[in-house]
Formats: structure tokens, C-alpha cells, sequence
């Protein structure tokens, strides 16, 4: 432990460690092009961009998870190429990742220690001195709970402190935390920083990412920008403002990206009343018409998702009304939702979306087989001209149909998963977070097909956490807040500040 | 990046087929493999390729074959019955207990139907509805059905049978060629299997279920009524392995079809389906049924003991398994 | 209750507590010290078993060839009594131990190198290793007869009034629990199975682990081989089969989830227990031995189904009002 102590120096001009010229690529995806950053001991640096900029490829690069085509990471004097998690954890690096994914069923001692477990002098781990040392260091960022307690007994935020401790353990020069408050309580944010206030104190330098901004604002001391995997401004927090900020990462000015189609909105299609559950969202209530396309927007972690996957019969059980075309819906499965015309395309493409080890054909028309089915029996000819059909209008970029899903790039899996629900000819479509994680092209291309969509009559329901994306394509945008409808936001009449605020829930605490 | 400027490529209905993909299709190999065992068997004894005896090895494989067809839906689901032998032991009993009471044919196949049904979606409520593991549900119910078998029964044998319910067990459907009962239903059901799977709707969903149940269930799908649905049927399917096993040997005993629940789980993964679900056909599974039965039959006819051929039969999946992957492994080296 | 409901070990003792009054109870002659004894010397067996097979299904595997290996590494022992009815005990031992071993790198090597599921490989090696036994001695059994006294006595030893083989498996539980509780890799197993990303992320190999845990399940496997074939005085090819079935019920109902990262010694051992005890008292009850099949089903069902509850799946709390409520239980 002492040595690696040693190794950042309390202050100084020299980085501890610094990218230079990082580039990688995936099949079809540049994820990052010539990054060079600078940490710094005892500064928190703001690693800001939209989703899919290339945030969490540098994470990875960093924690070893993904090696880059080119470029260097040196640290203090030496370069580094990291082969596997464990040699960058060996070099000093620690992260704190969104969803917690540690051991659950083991205690917090142990996930502390795991992989370096202390032993005594007969080669058996030393339990006495592992729970001390984790005591001692839980103490240290005054946290609340036993080192004997198992996981899965704390809450998400006591599991980051238990990362964060774990990083403590052996002394890491850099920590890397990704959208840790995610998930946290105002209470709990605050803990938060007082944590990361006492690590710059002690010399460390802390890569922060989050998509509030201010809280990067509250804790970063420098940031870097990301935007289509490239940097385009790193600097001093305090030499710029959160509009010059926001501008960085969307890079151009918004209604030129997406140019809004004018499309005439008709009659109610989908009406929500009160719609509620347990402990997720509560008294969700909204219209929507023919051609219109409505905005979700609020942070991660603001019950979104689950309130709209409750209109497609997924989740706890809820009160409340659901009217389609007049006709009230009872939803109780996926397959219910699809029969009265509701579609879903979900935010987790590689889980709920896609069936990855299938072809393009055979992934296009799963929703809607019935509609394939001549006499007893499937007709390919009839699945052949559907995928035909969709898969040219997405521009689909496959070698053929039968190619499976597996071999495509993240954008062109997500086209097929969007075929795969306008194939059961959908009067209202759900589109969850529809460009996370996929290319500059395919991300046009899905943004220019949802106004296609909205223009040939279907109603559809955006959730996005990307501003730029709801205030181009939306017509109005419901923002939500901690399971609650916080706004509502019509598009003669909102701003990015109004609608970040309100979900951010500013205006109450103000 | 700029993927949008490049135009827009047609795209073909299918990869054209390589000859590569047709040898090393897993069923090209298992054809192989068949030709060599009948091959082998030919050489091996000049009583193998008598129409007769061929048709009297039917006997042998054809109840595990017809459950062996139920087994591979399963498996294709992420599933697995580990408690088929002891539902067999269980309709078997069932159908010992009618035939004591004076039912008549028809009566007791409807029993073994029945409490085969009955044991499947006993399994299938406790996997698909409860949400337990099928591995441990199976290992359960495995040790409750046959022990269940066993209380009732105690070390007695029921061996009273109607004869025209033995006649089910060694009687024939077609005179010539030879063709009995057991083998008959199982080429019927394996046609109608591979129909339902490779050719319909249901059968596409249980490929999507097994490839992915969460993305399969957002489809619209309904998974967990669906794989309800497979533990009845191969419930039932061992209700009729039940009928004409009990029919053939004319007894019933409480370790009747012991160890079966291996044999078929072996003959199914042999068949190219994979252990870890959503992968697999028919054919491949039926072709694996007839080396096993086949091998098992050729080595029987030069006194081989069982217990001898079941050692080869073990070799042979963990080789069958394990070949392709050494295989991928050396050409993956030799290419870089 | 929430107690009980939390450890499931506590839950299992309070039941078979209540069990063995409830026995005792009933028939009072089971509830003497010898009876006892022998109750423990007959489950000993089993009970080395279980902690064998939960130290695999810990790592998210299974080893059905266990009660395979035994049979056959006991047939080479008893074999080399059979012909060198002299040499000292640890020899017939070592042999069977080092067949064990063998047999479950075998295993382990097919699981870790090739990556072949290990359910595959097991049921492979089940009907292989057993197999064996009739290709080496051609179906021929060893009797008692022809063993030797040295080879039979060992096991038949008492020390304070319990056999040796209950001493084993003493030693064998305080060894699995030393490595399970107080070595790096023994918790490192643990983390394999409750979350292999992350325990990749710690720098923990997956491969060296499984080679490891096989190996180990196999060496069990032998060291009970010997036990069980100079315990009851035959070695053929059908001895213990199908009781890696037991085994494995043994593990479920001692808590040990079959989807890995779950389990503890005394677990295993209740499970174990549990199961002998059911057999030992059903002809002290005068109920027919038929009756322990069934019974051992009905308590794998019921003892999945618990586990299942105890496990109950999270909700998100994202209104405020939940959070406070969930804050207030905790």
C-alpha cells in the first residue's frame, strides 16, 4: 500500500495520467478519434457528452476493459498498455460504475478486498485485519454501515460507497465515477461530494461524468467535451458557462440537426389517466394525437421507462385508465400491447430488443408472425417481402437477410429492432431511448424516420435523455421527475433551461 | 462515419451456400457418423442388415426416441425434464393399478396418457409459474413420482396385462416391411415435430425464447405459458414411452426405465441441440436417435454388455462435443 | 421469523430438531446414543458428497459423475486389496484418492479448457467412468472375502464411539470450510459464481478455478470410493449409482442455490442430514423404506420453493414517498 501512496505527488503541474492521441473502432463505429486528456492529482475533471460521444469507451479504455487501436496512456513517467481489467486496477485505477455490479451475496469486507485479500503469515486470509482495514476506510468517508453486512443488505448508494471504499483500499491514484448519482437521493448526492471533496484533499485525481449539469458545475474543477467521439474543448470549469457548454456537446445549433417536419396533429389517440404503481411512478396523465410526437425527458432513474413500460403490459401491476381510439385497454403482456396497436422499442437493444444470435428476417418478423402464416405454416416468400420492405426503408445495412443480428453494428441492429415493431402496424409506438449507443449515420437515419413515422399518422412517444433530441423532433415534451410529472412543455413556448430545471426539480428546492 | 453519403446497397435475400457450409453442418456430420455405424455394424456381424432384426432394434429406442422429441423442445427453451423415467415408472403404475381393476386397453393407454399429462404440468407449473430452475424442479419431482411409484408399489410387480394391450408393445402397424407401433408413432410424431418447429409460427418462438427470453417476452411472446405448455407435452410423450414400454415387458416394477432421463438428455445434445438453448433441429436429434439405437444394437449383437456400449455412447458425446470446438480453435490459430 | 427466513442454515437445524423430538417422540429407541452414531456413520458418506458437489455448484457448475467416480475408484482399490491384501491402509486410499483425482481433471480440463458445459461433460463421464468398471474387470465384483482385513477394518474403527469414517468426514468438513471461508480462492469462488464480470474485473480466472473445483469434487469422490467399498464390503459396477441425484439434493435442500455464488458447509451438512436421518428413522417408525424416495422429493420441492421466497426479486423506488417508506424499514 505504502509504495502506491508514493506514487501521486500532492501537487504539481504534472499530470498523473494523461491520454494521448487514444483512437478505437468497432465494426462499422468510430467510437473515438486522436482523445488526449490530462488528470491531475487532487482535481476532479468533468468528462461531459452526449450519449454515445464516447464517454464510456475512454472508461473502458481506461479500466482495461477495451485496448486501444492507437494512441498512449502514460502514467506519472511510464506508458501503459493495459491487457486486462486487472492490470489497470494494478496501475491505480478504480471505477465506480452506474449499476453496481459487485457481490451481493459476500460481505462488504470482502468486496473491498476482493482480489486482494490480506493474508497472514500462514498463507490464510487474514479476516481480522480485512475487516479493520475496511472499518478504518469506511470510516474514512464516514459511512454508516458494518464491514460484516452482506451487499445485498445496503442501498444503491451505500453500494457505491462500498466502491468507492474499494478503491480506496488499494490506494488508487485515479477514480473514475460514472454517473454515480444516478441513482442517489438529494441526501445522498451530498454525501456524495463531501466523499470526493475529502479525496482531492488526499491527492487524487477523479474522472467525473454525469449528465447533470449542476452538479458539474458544484464539483468538477476542469472538464473535457465529447462530442461523435472526438474532443472538441477541454478547460478550466470556471472559464466557461453551462450554455457554451451545452453548445460543445451538441455541437451545432439544434434546429438545423432536426429539422421538425410540419405535421398536422388530429385526434386523441392514447389516453393515460392516473396511472400509478407501488413504488415507481404516480398519477401519470396525458393525451396524445394522431401524428404527434411527445417527449420524455428527465433524468436517469425518473421512473420514464417504467411508467410507459407499464402501457405495454410490462412491470409491477398499476391503477389507473388506458383509452385507445375511445376504447378503454386492459394491458396484462407484451402480447395484449401489441394486439390493440401499442408498440415498444425498448432502451436495453442488446437485452430486450434484439434476439442476437437470429437473422435480420427472422428478428424483423417475430411481433408479427401471425400475419406470415399461410394455412398452417410460415411462408418465407411473405416474411422475405416484409423484410424486403422494412429493411430497405430503414436502410438496413446488412450483407443479406439471413445474416444475424450479432454481426451488425449497434445502429443497424437498432434499425431492425424499430422494423421489428412497425411490422405489427402499430397506432402508437414507444420509442425508449432509440439512439443510445449507435453511430452518427444510423442516428440521422432514426431520427428522420420517427418524424416519417409521426407524418403517416402514428402517435408516438419519445423518452430521450438527450435534450437535443426531444426539443428537435418532439411537439411537446412531459417531464418527469422522481416518478411524477413535473411539466409539461409545449414547443412554441420552452426552453433547454425551463425543462433541464424542472427535471432536475430545481424550481421546488428554489 | 458519414455511413449515410455511401448509397444504398442491395441487400440479399440469403448468403449464397457455401459447399463449406453444407460439410460442416452439424447434421452433415451426424449422417456420417450413421453411415459409419451401419457400415460398421455390417462388418461387424452378418445378422445387422436383416430387415427383421433392424425392425426388432426398434423396439429398443423408440419409446426413448418419442420422448427424446418433447426433450429437445425443452432443451431448446432453456429447460430440461430430468423427471421422465420417473413419470414412465408413475403411468406405468397407474396403468398396473387399471389393469388390476379390469380396464381394458384403451382404458389403460388413456391412464399412462393422463398421469403423464398430469406430472408434466406439475413441473411445468412449478418451472413456468412459480419460477423455480427446471434442473432442480426436475430433480424433485424425479425423486417424488418414482418415489411415489415405490410407496404404492413396495418390491411387488404388476405383470397382469390385458393381452390386447401387450400387443401394443410388440405388434406391428404395417406388416411389410416390419414396422411396430412404438417406431411407427415415433416417425409420425418426428415428421409432425419437425413441421411444427422448422415451419410454423410456434416453432420460430421457441427459437426466439431460447435465444432470448426477455427480448422474446417484449415480442409479444408468451414465454412462460408456452414453456408451461412443452413440460405437459413431454409429459404426455412419456405417458405413450410409458404405455409401450410397460406393454412390451409386460410388468411393471418400481426401477422400471431407470437412468432413462440420461439417455434421452444425451441422444437430444448428441443432436446438435445445444445445452444452453436456442439452438437445434429435428433431423439432427432424430439422426442421433438411430446412431445410438443403431450402435447400441450392432455392438449388442456381438455380446457387448450394456453397460460397455453405454461407456462408447458417453465417449461419443463428450468427442461429438468437443471436436468442433478443437477444430474452430486450430483453424482460428492457423489463420492468424 | 425474518431471522429464520434470512439464515437458512438456523431454519434447516430448527426443523430437523423438531424432526428428531418428533421421532424421538414417537419411537424412543431412535433417540439413543448409538442410534445416533449410526446415523451419523451412515450419513458420513453423503455428507462428503455434499460439500464436494456445493464447492462446484458454488461456481455455477454441477458434477453428476460423482457417485460414477466412486464406484470406480473404489473398484481399483478394492482390486488392489484383492491382489496385495497387505500393504498399509493409506495405500488402498492413496490409490482410490488419486483415481479420484484423476478422473475429475479429466472433468475439470473438458470444462475449463474446451469450455464445454459442465452438465455435458458430467453426464458424459457418468456412464464412462462407470462403464470402466466393467471394461477393467469385466464385470466381475470384489467381495468381501477377497479384500483383506486391512482394507475392511480401517473404516470399522471407532474413536469415541464413532467410526472413522465419521472422523474423515469431520476432517474433510473443517478442511472445505478452512478453504471455502479462509482462502483467497475459496472466497474467490464465490465471487465467480455470484457475478463472473466482476469477478473478471478483480483479476479472478474463471479457468484455473473450475480445473480446481472438479478436481477437488473428484478426490472426494475417490476418498469415498474406498470408504464406501470396505464400509460395505463389495466393489462392482453398479454400487451408489445414481446417487449423485442424492447428492445433489442434499446441496439443494441445504440452501445451495443452483445458480451459483450460494452455500456453506454446515449448509451442506444439514441438507446431508437431513436426508439421512429420514432414511435411518422411516424403520425405526416402522413406516416401509419405500417411503424415503418420495419423502426426499416432496422436501427438494418444498426446500426450492423456500429458497425461492428468501430470494425475492428488488423494485425500483423511485417516488419519494417509497423511498421513505423502504428508508424507515430498513
Amino acid at each position: 500500500m505504502q509504495d502506491h501512496a508514493k506514487s501521486f505527488p500532492p501537487q504539481g503541474g504534472k499530470p498523473v495520467l494523461s491520454l494521448s492521441g487514444i483512437s478505437k473502432s468497432f465494426p462499422g463505429v468510430r467510437a473515438l478519434h486522436d482523445v488526449s486528456l490530462e488528470l491531475h492529482a487532487g482535481k476532479v475533471t468533468a468528462l461531459v457528452g452526449e450519449n454515445g460521444a464516447g464517454k464510456s469507451t475512454i472508461v473502458k479504455i481506461l479500466t482495461g476493459i477495451y485496448t486501444p487501436d492507437a494512441g498512449e496512456i502514460t502514467i506519472g513517467d511510464t506508458p501503459h498498455k493495459f491487457a486486462s481489467p486487472r492490470e489497470s486496477w494494478r496501475a491505480g485505477i478504480a471505477a465506480i460504475h452506474q449499476e453496481t455490479v459487485m457481490f451481493d451475496e459476500l460481505t462488504v469486507a470482502e468486496n473491498i478486498f476482493m482480489g486482494h485479500m490480506p493474508q497472514t503469515a500462514t498463507g490464510l486470509v487474514d479476516w481480522k485485519s480485512m475487516r479493520k482495514g475496511a472499518d478504518e476506510l469506511l470510516k474514512r468517508i464516514e459511512a454508516d454501515f458494518s464491514p460484516d453486512a452482506k451487499l445485498k443488505q445496503l442501498s444503491v448508494a451505500q453500494k457505491h460507497m462500498v466502491e468507492i471504499t474499494r478503491a480506496l483500499s488499494h490506494e488508487a491514484s485515479v477514480i473514475i465515477m460514472d454517473e454515480p448519482t444516478a441513482a442517489l437521493s438529494r441526501n445522498e448526492i451530498d454525501d456524495l461530494f463531501r466523499i470526493i471533496a475529502g479525496l482531492k484533499a488526499e491527492g487524487r485525481a477523479i474522472v467525473f461524468i454525469s449528465h447533470k449539469f449542476d452538479e458539474i458545475f458544484r464539483v468538477a474543477d476542469s472538464f473535457v467535451c465529447l462530442r461523435d467521439g472526438e474532443m472538441v474543448g477541454s478547460g478550466n470549469i470556471t472559464d466557461i458557462t453551462e450554455a457554451r457548454l451545452v453548445r460543445l456537446m451538441v455541437g451545432r445549433p439544434i434546429d438545423q440537426v432536426f429539422p421538425k417536419r410540419n405535421i398536422p396533429i388530429g385526434e386523441v389517440v392514447l389516453k393515460v389517466d392516473e396511472l400509478s404503481n407501488a413504488t415507481e411512478f404516480a398519477d401519470i396523465s396525458f393525451e396524445l394525437r394522431r401524428g404527434e410526437i411527445m417527449g420524455f425527458y428527465g433524468l436517469v432513474g425518473a421512473g420514464r421507462s417504467e411508467a410507459m413500460q407499464s402501457l405495454f403490459g410490462i412491470g409491477n401491476p398499476t391503477k389507473g385508465n388506458i383509452t385507445l381510439n375511445g376504447t378503454p385497454l386492459k394491458i396484462k403482456s407484451p402480447g395484449d400491447a401489441i394486439a390493440a396497436g401499442i408498440s415498444y422499442v425498448p432502451e436495453d437493444r442488446q437485452e430486450q430488443g434484439a434476439i442476437l444470435p437470429l437473422g435480420v428476417r427472422e428478428n424483423v418478423t417475430l411481433a408479427s408472425l401471425a400475419s406470415h402464416v399461410r394455412g398452417m405454416f410460415l411462408s418465407r416468400s411473405s416474411e422475405v417481402a416484409a423484410v424486403r420492405k422494412l429493411g430497405n426503408r430503414l436502410d438496413v445495412r446488412a450483407a443479406n437477410w439471413e445474416q444475424r443480428l450479432a454481426e451488425l453494428s449497434g445502429g443497424n441492429q437498432q434499425k431492425v429492432v424499430i422494423a421489428k415493431w412497425l411490422a405489427t402496424r402499430p397506432k402508437v409506438i414507444i420509442l425508449d431511448e432509440p439512439t443510445k449507443g449507435i453511430d452518427v449515420g444510423s442516428k440521422a437515419a432514426v431520427h428522420d424516420f420517427i418524424g416519417e413515422l409521426a407524418e403517416e399518422g402514428l402517435a408516438v412517444i419519445l423518452i430521450s435523455s438527450e435534450l437535443p433530441e426531444i426539443m428537435g423532433l418532439a411537439d411537446r415534451v412531459i417531464v418527469m421527475q422522481e416518478g411524477r410529472i413535473a411539466d409539461v412543455f409545449d414547443r412554441n413556448s420552452w426552453s433547454a433551461e425551463q425543462i433541464v430545471s424542472a427535471a432536475t426539480g430545481a424550481r421546488k428546492v428554489a | 462515419m458519414k455511413e449515410q453519403s455511401t448509397p444504398r446497397a442491395q441487400v440479399a435475400d440469403a448468403a449464397p451456400k457455401t459447399f463449406a457450409d453444407i460439410i460442416l453442418r452439424w447434421e452433415t456430420i451426424l449422417v456420417v457418423l450413421l453411415v459409419v455405424v451401419v457400415i460398421g455394424n455390417t462388418l461387424i456381424s452378418p445378422y445387422f442388415l436383416d430387415i427383421y432384426n433392424l425392425s426388432d432394434a426398434t423396439f429398443n429406442f423408440s419409446e426413448k426416441a418419442i420422448i427424446a422429441l418433447g426433450m429437445t423442445l425443452l432443451i431448446l427453451v432453456r429447460d430440461i425434464d430430468l423427471s421422465i423415467a420417473a413419470i414412465i415408472a408413475l403411468a406405468s403404475l397407474f396403468m398396473g393399478l387399471a389393469a388390476d381393476a379390469g380396464g381394458t386397453a384403451p382404458m389403460l393407454v388413456a391412464t399412462g396418457l393422463a398421469v403423464g399429462g398430469i406430472c408434466g404440468a406439475f413441473n411445468g407449473l412449478l418451472v413456468a409459474r412459480v419460477g423455480l430452475p427446471s434442473i432442480v424442479v426436475t430433480i424433485g419431482t424425479m425423486s417424488l413420482f418414482r418415489g411415489l411409484a415405490q410407496v404404492i408399489l413396495g418390491d411387488q410387480a404388476i405383470t397382469r396385462y390385458p393381452a390386447g394391450f401387450k400387443a401394443l408393445g410388440d405388434g406391428y402397424a404395417i406388416k411389410w416391411p416390419p414396422v411396430p407401433y412404438s417406431f411407427a408413432l415415433f416417425l409420425v410424431l418426428a415428421v409432425i415435430f419437425a413441421a411444427v418447429l422448422h415451419k410454423t409460427a410456434f416453432g420460430r418462438k421457441l427459437y426466439a425464447i431460447g435465444n432470448n427470453p426477455v427480448a422474446a417476452y417484449f415480442s409479444g411472446i408468451q414465454v412462460n405459458r408456452i414453456r408451461f405448455w412443452l413440460f405437459v407435452l413431454t409429459g404426455l410423450l412419456s405417458g405413450i414411452a410409458a404405455v409401450f414400454l410397460t406393454a412390451r415387458i409386460g410388468s411393471t416394477r418400481p426401477n422400471i426405465a431407470l437412468g432413462w432421463e440420461l439417455e434421452v438428455i444425451t441422444a437430444v445434445i448428441l443432436g446438435g441441440v445445444s445445452i444452453s438453448g436456442g439452438s437445434g433441429t429435428i433431423p439432427g436429434v432424430v439422426l442421433a436417435v438411430f446412431i445410438i439405437g443403431l450402435a447400441t444394437f450392432g455392438l449388442s449383437l456381438i455380446n457387448v454388455p450394456g453397460i460397455v456400449i453405454s461407456v462408447l455412447l458417453g465417449i461419443l458425446l463428450i468427442v461429438s462435443i468437443a471436436m468442433p470446438i478443437v477444430v474452430r480453435r486450430l483453424l482460428a490459430k492457423s489463420s492468424t | 421469523m425474518n431471522i429464520l427466513l434470512k439464515n437458512r442454515e438456523l431454519a434447516l437445524a430448527i426443523i430437523i430438531s423438531i424432526m428428531l423430538i418428533g421421532i424421538s417422540i414417537y419411537a424412543p429407541a431412535f433417540a439413543s446414543t448409538e442410534n445416533a452414531a449410526s446415523v451419523l456413520n451412515d450419513t458420513s458418506i453423503l455428507c462428503m458428497l455434499a460439500l464436494a458437489q456445493m464447492v462446484v455448484i458454488i461456481t455455477r457448475g454441477i458434477d453428476l459423475s460423482v457417485a460414477s467416480n466412486l464406484a470406480l475408484s473404489g473398484m481399483l482399490s478394492a482390486s488392489l486389496a484383492q491382489n496385495f491384501p497387505d500393504l498399509p491402509v493409506i495405500t488402498y486410499i492413496a490409490v482410490a484418492m488419486i483415481t479420484g483425482l484423476l478422473l475429475g481433471l479429466i472433468n475439470g480440463s473438458l470444462i475449463s479448457f474446451l469450455g464445454i458445459p459442465p452438465i455435458v461433460v458430467t453426464l458424459g463421464t457418468l456412464a464412462i467412468f462407470r462403464g470402466m468398471i466393467v471394461v477393467y474387470g469385466g464385470g466381475n465384483q470384489v467381495n468381501a472375502s477377497e479384500m483383506g482385513d486391512v482394507f475392511q477394518s480401517f473404516p470399522k474403527l471407532t474413536i469415541f464411539g464413532f467410526s472413522t469414517i465419521f472422523w474423515i468426514m469431520i476432517v474433510v468438513a473443517i478442511a472445505v470450510w478452512i478453504f471455502l471461508s479462509l482462502t483467497r480462492t475459496g472466497r474467490g469462488l464465490y465471487a465467480v459464481g455470484g457475478n463472473p464480470l466482476a469477478a473478471r474485473y478483480c483479476g479472478i480466472s474463471l479457468q484455473r478455478q473450475q480445473l480446481l473445483v472438479y478436481a477437488l469434487s473428484g478426490t472426494i469422490s475417490g476418498l469415498c470410493g474406498y470408504l464406501w467399498v470396505s464400509r460395505y464390503g463389495v466393489a462392482y459396477s453398479e454400487i451408489a449409482s445414481g446417487f449423485e441425484l442424492t447428492v445433489i439434493a442434499a446441496c439443494v435442500i441445504g440452501g445451495i442455490s443452483i445458480a451459483g455464488g450460494v452455500g456453506t458447509v454446515p449448509g451442506a451438512l444439514l441438507g446431508a442430514l437431513f436426508l439421512g436421518i429420514i432414511v435411518n428413522a422411516l424403520p425405526v417408525m416402522q413406516i416401509t423404506p419405500f417411503w424415503q424416495m418420495a419423502i426426499s422429493g416432496a422436501v427438494i420441492l418444498a426446500a426450492v420453493v423456500v429458497n425461492a421466497r428468501v430470494e425475492k426479486r428488488g423494485v425500483k423506488l423511485i417516488l419519494p414517498e417509497a423511498r421513505q417508506r423502504a428508508g424507515a424499514a430498513r
